[in-house]
């Protein structure tokens, strides 16, 4: 089901942001927030990647509380499982690049 | 508040131009209120105090009220455009964040174009071989034109995805 994807950085941060529930605005902050500042989503990216990740069930919606036009996702149980396969396939990544690097100043 | 309307004319394919141009004259004070067809209307404002972004819209409703949700002002639609103002003390806005976006944007532009040419092409076809009507070649002018602002938005989406091929 959840092959070895691999996720752009806007994919992997909004997944990062849907542990807990969250809307479209505090995705942006939190991705922020997670990334000292580096990663910007924008706002016109951001919707098309949540309408995208829907779609693919990756995410859900949640019902929308009362009196808050503001829906609010969460990831699914496929979503996670993208979320910590692709997770190991950056140590992975990463790990290849301290190997090679350690040797070089 | 003061205000005042200027008239000026940018292609579609000059669309950054023109988001340029807006954000200039905010940061001279003068901060976009409503668009019309060539009509910009600004209203005085702190020098700096405002980024101007703009799209082409897709006619969804809930659209506009996400973009809004996250700190912006729709200020207004014009034909299939539309634009917003944040806050600049909010930090950096921008509509489009990755390289895929931007080109899916950019290919909707071009989509626009292609259709609008046809329309033009075909309608310039008819009024040429038709004896009632003399101007069938404004509509082949405006083909051409379209045309060409269609390859300029190509040249973009070729760019972007030549940058795609190394990086997001």
């Amino acid at each position: 089901m959840a092959d070895s994807i691999t996720l752009t950085e806007t994919t992997y941060f909004i997944l990062l942001a849907l542990v807990q529930p969250n809307h479209g605005y505090g995705i942006m902050l939190k991705a922020e927030e997670m990334s000292n500042g580096r990663v910007r989503l924008a706002a016109g990216t951001l919707y098309g990647a949540l309408n995208n990740m829907v779609d693919k069930g990756w995410i859900e919606q949640l019902p929308a509380e009362y009196g808050s036009r503001k829906k609010e996702y969460i990831l699914t149980d496929l979503g996670l499982e993208i979320l910590i396969n692709e997770t190991n396939r950056l140590k992975e990544l990463a790990a290849c690049g301290d190997e090679v690097l350690k040797g070089v100043h | 508040m003061e205000r005042k309307t200027i008239w000026k004319w940018f292609f579609v394919w000059d669309f950054e131009k023109e988001e340029q141009w807006l954000n200039e004259m905010a940061a001279q004070g003068w901060v976009l209120v409503g668009v019309g067809f060539c009509r910009y209307e600004f209203e005085r404002c702190e020098p700096e105090k405002y980024i101007i972004r703009m799209q082409m819209y897709k006619g969804d409703k809930e659209y506009i009220q996400f973009i809004e949700d996250t700190g912006a002002e729709y200020i207004g639609k014009m034909v299939n455009w539309i634009y917003f103002r944040r806050d600049a003390s909010l930090g950096a806005f921008d509509l489009f964040s990755d390289i895929d976006s931007k080109i899916e944007h950019l290919k909707k532009i071009g989509y626009m174009l292609l259709m609008v040419g046809i329309g033009n092409l075909l309608i310039g076809i008819v009024n040429s071989m038709g004896s009632n009507s003399r101007f069938g070649w404004v509509n082949l002018l405006c083909a051409t034109l379209l045309m060409y602002g269609l390859g300029r938005i190509h040249g973009k989406i070729e760019a972007l995805e030549k940058e795609r091929t190394l990086r997001e």
